[in-house]
């Protein structure tokens, strides 16, 4: 497990990976990998328990990215825990390289191939179910979007986890409240998230969805036996540690030019040097 | 031909699961309200811990499964054919083919069985829309026998399959289990050097009756089974074509993207000969039992062997004229 200051070092580190292999591939999810980049973060290494050297070990907890489109930082969070060589990011986007633009099962690591929004939830229903009936201690965790509330899949699958009593299930929203077409709310209202879960039975928390220390704190103190499947409304920004990527819906899939790259890579060495 | 003393392949099917997952932990049967119609009642009662119901729901309980064969789970999921092979069919993609997952979808009811419920009950679609999709498997048993066989086979096969069964109680083809069935090869029901009949599923007995009127008439047709119409047994096809030089295809399907579609991708890559493909029209079909809509399309032995029969004589005029 790492400290806060590392976690901290690693959010930027993690960044300026992500947006090296996407300026590089010409193309990506930059908003969306740059906001949910300290949620994984904060799984990957303070909250999970896995073991890289074997990725289907069968006591590890589950995490299934169902934004899937959030993929880049994912695969820098992937080659940091050591389940990718970190060469490997390179090759993203590239000709037969095994990342792809969504998650594939020819990764290891991966639990679900995902990409298609709407699906992680109902996977990671069904790794639960196996877990309560299997007797296992593992725990499913699954990170969806907010513009993804709108699929019906995931409320099929949310009416099913409070009714086979999930606690072992903790499902994310990375709520940074933007989607491609612009505010999630003027697309498609899904507030107010927090009564829509709550009343489809399920324990709903809030934090600030990048705050390293907010969220290990959170997730750190998340029960587990009461009975009910816990939801995380992680607020974010899209876009997030990049000044001018910050909350501007035409980054959630536009790539940086060369003065933009370097731009945004300044700015995340200095928060580098800031936070020591 | 033996007669099926009414079981239907809906009950040689939950039978034969109940048979495997007795002591096989790994084996979970999950529905979506589809308990009576699939008839898992017994199952339920005996093996509670491996069933689950997941309410009508088809997309999630399709992902739910994939989740659960993720962690070990040999997972059936069975309901109507009609909602697995569209509703869910994105998850049946990722979830199940993509992910390379073990989940075997069970449709049951397959086809025009539902009869005059109409158009939104009927699966006329599922074999094309399951064949475009890399990965799956697609078998459809024609009888008891078969069917039992083919959940045998399922218990300890790995990867994506989807299963098609009908309603109601269909006549043998069959008459012992262990003949009936080898995943992805033909049977060769009769012999024959004139044409082939190629049929799957329920159509196979229709086939096997039209057989007989048309060799009161002259017309020695071989009659191939395909239980397994993908992996489909390319061999057994090619063959049909150089030794009877004429293949019709009977299926309960549309006639788009179905069985006769797969055989034809074969015939004319391979070895080109006249062909015709019987089956449902591209229309909705109007109301009627399963029995009146398969007599309505010539799906009936006297109507195949007349279509049959105007087929291989066009064929052979065209042949003539040359």
């Amino acid at each position: 497990m790492r400290d806060l200051k590392e976690l901290r070092r690693l959010s930027i580190t993690l960044r300026r990976d992500t947006l090296e292999i996407i300026y590089s591939a010409g193309g990506g999810h930059t908003g969306g990998s740059l906001s949910s980049l300290d949620i994984l973060i904060s799984l990957y290494f303070h909250t999970l328990k896995y073991n890289p050297h074997d990725p289907e070990w069968p006591e590890r907890d589950r995490f299934v990215l169902s934004k899937g489109h959030s993929v880049e930082g994912y695969y820098c969070v992937l080659a940091e825990a050591g389940y990718i060589p970190r060469e490997e990011l390179s090759t993203y986007g590239k000709f037969n390289s095994r990342l792809y633009g969504h998650p594939t099962m020819k990764v290891p690591g991966v639990e679900m191939p995902t990409g298609a929004l709407g699906h992680g939830l109902s996977a990671a229903v069904g790794m639960a179910i196996a877990a309560k009936r299997g007797g296992a201690s593992y725990r499913v965790f699954v990170l969806m979007g907010d513009g993804e509330q709108a699929e019906g899949s995931v409320w099929e699958a949310a009416m099913a986890a409070s009714h086979y009593r999930l606690d072992n299930l903790v499902a994310i929203i990375d709520y940074n409240k933007l989607q491609i077409s612009g505010d999630v709310d003027s697309v498609m209202r899904i507030s107010s998230l927090q009564e829509r879960w709550a009343s489809f039975g399920w324990e709903v928390h809030e934090t600030d969805g990048n705050d390293m220390a907010s969220l290990i704190g959170l997730f750190d103190a998340l029960p587990d036996h009461n009975g009910r499947p816990q939801l995380v409304v992680a607020h974010t920004t899209k876009g997030k540690g990049v000044s001018f990527i910050e909350n501007n819906p035409s980054w959630h899939h536009r790539v940086p030019s060369e003065e933009e790259y370097q731009r945004a890579q300044q700015e995340l060495n200095a928060q580098l040097e800031e936070v020591g | 031909m033996s007669e099926s003393k009414g079981k239907s392949c809906r009950h040689a099917f939950t039978e034969s699961l109940l048979e495997m997952a007795t002591g096989d932990e790994s084996i979970i049967a999950v529905t979506s309200d589809a308990k009576g119609s699939v008839t898992l009642g017994n199952f339920e009662k005996a093996l509670p811990e491996q069933f689950l119901e997941m309410g009508i729901a088809e997309q999630n309980t399709v992902g739910v499964a994939a989740g659960l064969a993720r962690c070990g789970r040999r997972p059936f999921v069975c309901g109507p054919a009609c909602f697995y092979s569209a509703r869910a069919i994105e998850q049946v993609k990722n979830d199940v083919a993509y992910a390379d997952t073990n989940v075997k979808i069970v449709g049951v009811s397959g086809g025009v069985s539902y009869g005059a419920l109409g158009s939104t009950h009927h699966s006329l679609h599922d074999i094309a829309f399951m064949r475009a999709i890399p990965n799956m498997s697609i078998i459809l048993p024609c009888d008891i026998y078969q069917t039992e066989a083919a959940t045998r086979f399922l218990a300890s096969h790995d990867g994506p399959v989807y299963m098609r069964l009908g309603r109601g109680a269909v006549p043998s083809v069959y008459s012992a289990v262990k003949e009936s069935f080898v995943f992805g090869r033909a049977n060769i029901l009769r012999e024959g050097a004139d044409c082939t009949i190629i049929a799957a599923g329920e159509t196979v007995y229709h086939a096997l009756d039209a057989r007989e009127t048309l060799e009161a008439r002259g017309i020695e047709a071989r009659v191939l089974d395909f239980p397994t119409v993908k992996p489909l047994d390319t061999a057994a096809i090619q063959l049909a074509a150089e030794e009877t030089g004429a293949i019709i295809t009977v299926e309960e399907h549309s006639v788009n993207g179905g069985l006769g579609a797969a055989v034809a991708e074969v015939v004319v890559q391979n070895h080109p000969v006249p062909m015709k493909i019987l089956g449902f029209p591209d229309e909705f079909v109007p109301s009627g039992s399963s029995a009146e809509l398969f007599d309505y399309y010539g799906l009936t032995a006297p109507k195949l062997a007349e279509s049959i029969e105007l087929f291989l004589e066009g064929s052979r005029v065209r042949k003539l004229s040359r």
